[in-house]
């Protein structure tokens, strides 16, 4: 008898561990370096690509990664055609009621406005930012004029050929765009937003969540999350403690 | 890959300009237009399959037959292609997913839909979520396939509706005067004859369709308007190839692109026009007797 429960224990965790093999399907964007983006061999690559391929590792799940536009990002998720989303999405409340998300992989961080010369007019003027973004949301309780686009580089486009006086991001995404290009400078003060980044997935997904929360808490307890933060952001970026 | 492109940041000139358009990404780029003259190839025959069908279906004497024949072009035309793409691919694949999941997973208790949740078991997944990548592309490409061939067929439809109709009536008559059936006066006589009538309706068709293709971006499939997108698009130094705001050039291609398919288009339709205008009854048959003579 007691041979019969073990083998059926054993049977159920084999079951459990096949279960475990299947492979997760992770949706990005892949468009919003350096947190992801399709790089010149047109492979997803970034923060967040060696990240979830570490995350995956870990957890010892087989992972496939997929691009998305952001517009349907969650759309394609509740209907399952992936199964979680990296794609620097911050926690808020508004996306907390119809996905989920795991404890933060990346800090509360700063979002800045970048603009062509220092004065621009950020409460009465122009500002662009990516439509669904806690950024749109921000300068849509402002009282600038939001210009929204699809993807986060024609935000910056917008501003260029001056049809935005500044956009508005994440500091990490736009500190390049400004560092690089002479005629564009970080404006303003910078605003802290949002509770993090997160990895989300479906609300039905409890189980792949709490395998993904644990595997993010071991990364911070063992400071290797630290590690990609900063090799991906810089010396200055805040880190877990 | 060039050999000497093992560094980009060392590479000035034609060599950068050479590495930089044989990158894989630019390799992915020139590979989906071979994407779109795919879907071309493959589209254009099956809307005409779906539109021959609903032409005959309309013109049926069994009235049920003639309802679905009419609905279908009646709902596809009348509404916007960009709506019925976004409804039509999503309620598509989980239609199949759904007749999946109540074949192959009878005794699965949870709800289908929690809250916002589309949920299928594992098994009824399509594609399998463990299937590679490319399987899930040719997925998304085969749901594209059918949508357009769905739209388009419904323009075919109405436009072979139509040639047939502009067949000469005497014709029809004198093929049951010689005693052929109903059956055998369609196969014998009004098909051969219409398409000289339908031409000019389905060449415009063509034109639309070429002109559609950039849809597939909406859908999600990888094609043209994507990667012209990305690449053209500013890329600071984190990418190997660090270059401005380029979209305007990677567009203008596709400008170029287009303007030659279309153009190579109507000259090969104008030559198939003059060949089925032999012997016709129409302004352009008349015209070629004319010149005969």
């Amino acid at each position: 008898m007691k041979h019969l429960i073990l083998s059926a224990a054993a049977l159920a965790l084999g079951t459990g561990a096949a279960m475990a093999q299947d492979t997760i399907r992770m949706g990005s964007e892949g468009a919003y370096p350096p947190y992801n983006f399709i790089n010149d061999a047109g492979e997803l690559d970034g923060f967040e690509r060696e990240l979830g391929d570490e995350l995956c590792a870990r957890a010892e799940l087989t992972c496939e990664w997929v691009t998305n536009d952001w517009d349907s990002i969650i759309p394609n998720l509740v209907s399952s055609n992936y199964d979680t989303i990296l794609a620097g999405m911050s926690i808020t409340d508004e996306r907390d009621e119809v996905i989920d998300f795991t404890q933060d992989y990346y800090p509360p961080t700063e979002s800045v406005y970048v603009a062509m010369s220092e004065d621009a007019d950020l409460e009465g003027g122009v500002v662009a930012a990516q439509a669904s973004t806690i950024q749109a949301a921000h300068v849509a309780e402002t009282g600038a004029t939001l210009l929204e686009f699809a993807t986060p580089d024609e935000t910056v486009a917008a501003v260029r050929n001056g049809e935005a006086d500044a956009v508005f991001a994440d500091y990490d995404f736009l500190k390049p765009v400004a560092d690089e290009d002479p005629d564009m400078m970080i404006v303003g003060e910078p605003v802290p937003l949002g509770d993090g980044i997160g990895m989300g997935l479906r609300e039905s997904d409890g189980e792949l969540k709490d395998t993904f929360d644990a595997v993010i808490t071991e990364m911070k307890e063992d400071g290797t999350l630290n590690e990609l933060l900063i090799k991906w952001f810089g010396e200055d970026t805040t880190t877990y403690e | 890959m060039l050999d000497f492109c093992t560094d980009p940041d060392l590479l000035e000139g034609g060599r950068w300009l050479a590495c930089y358009l044989t990158t894989g990404k630019h390799m992915a780029f020139y590979a989906s237009f071979g994407t779109v003259l795919l879907l071309l190839a493959v589209t254009a025959p099956v809307a005409l399959l779906f539109g021959f069908g609903g032409a005959l279906a309309a013109r049926s004497r069994i009235a049920p037959l003639r309802w679905i024949g009419k609905g279908y072009t009646a709902i596809v035309r009348g509404v916007p292609d960009i709506a019925f793409f976004l409804f039509f691919v999503i309620a598509l694949d989980q239609g199949i997913e759904w007749l999946r999941h109540q074949v192959k997973c009878p005794d699965w208790d949870l709800p289908i839909r929690q809250g916002n949740d589309f949920v299928v078991c594992t098994a009824a997944k399509m594609p399998l979520s463990a299937a590679p990548q490319w399987v899930h592309e040719v997925y998304g490409f085969a749901l594209a396939v059918l949508t357009f061939a769905i739209v388009f067929g419904a323009f075919a439809a109405n436009v072979l509706y139509g040639a047939m109709r502009a067949v000469p009536k005497a014709q029809l008559e004198t093929a049951a005067a010689y005693g052929m059936t109903q059956r055998q006066a369609t196969r014998r006589v009004l098909i051969p004859q219409m398409w000289v009538y339908a031409l000019p309706g389905l060449s415009n068709l063509w034109m639309i369709l070429i002109k559609a293709t950039p849809l597939l971006f909406l859908l999600g499939v990888e094609d043209i308007v994507y990667w012209a997108r990305e690449l053209g698009g500013a890329k600071t130094q984190i990418y190997a190839y660090p270059h401005p705001d380029w979209r305007l050039w990677y567009f203008l291609a596709l400008l170029v692109f287009y303007l030659l398919l279309t153009k190579i288009s109507e000259i090969v339709l104008e030559r198939v026009t003059r060949r089925l205008s032999h012997g016709q009854a129409t302004m352009g048959g008349r015209a070629l007797r004319g010149k005969a003579a």
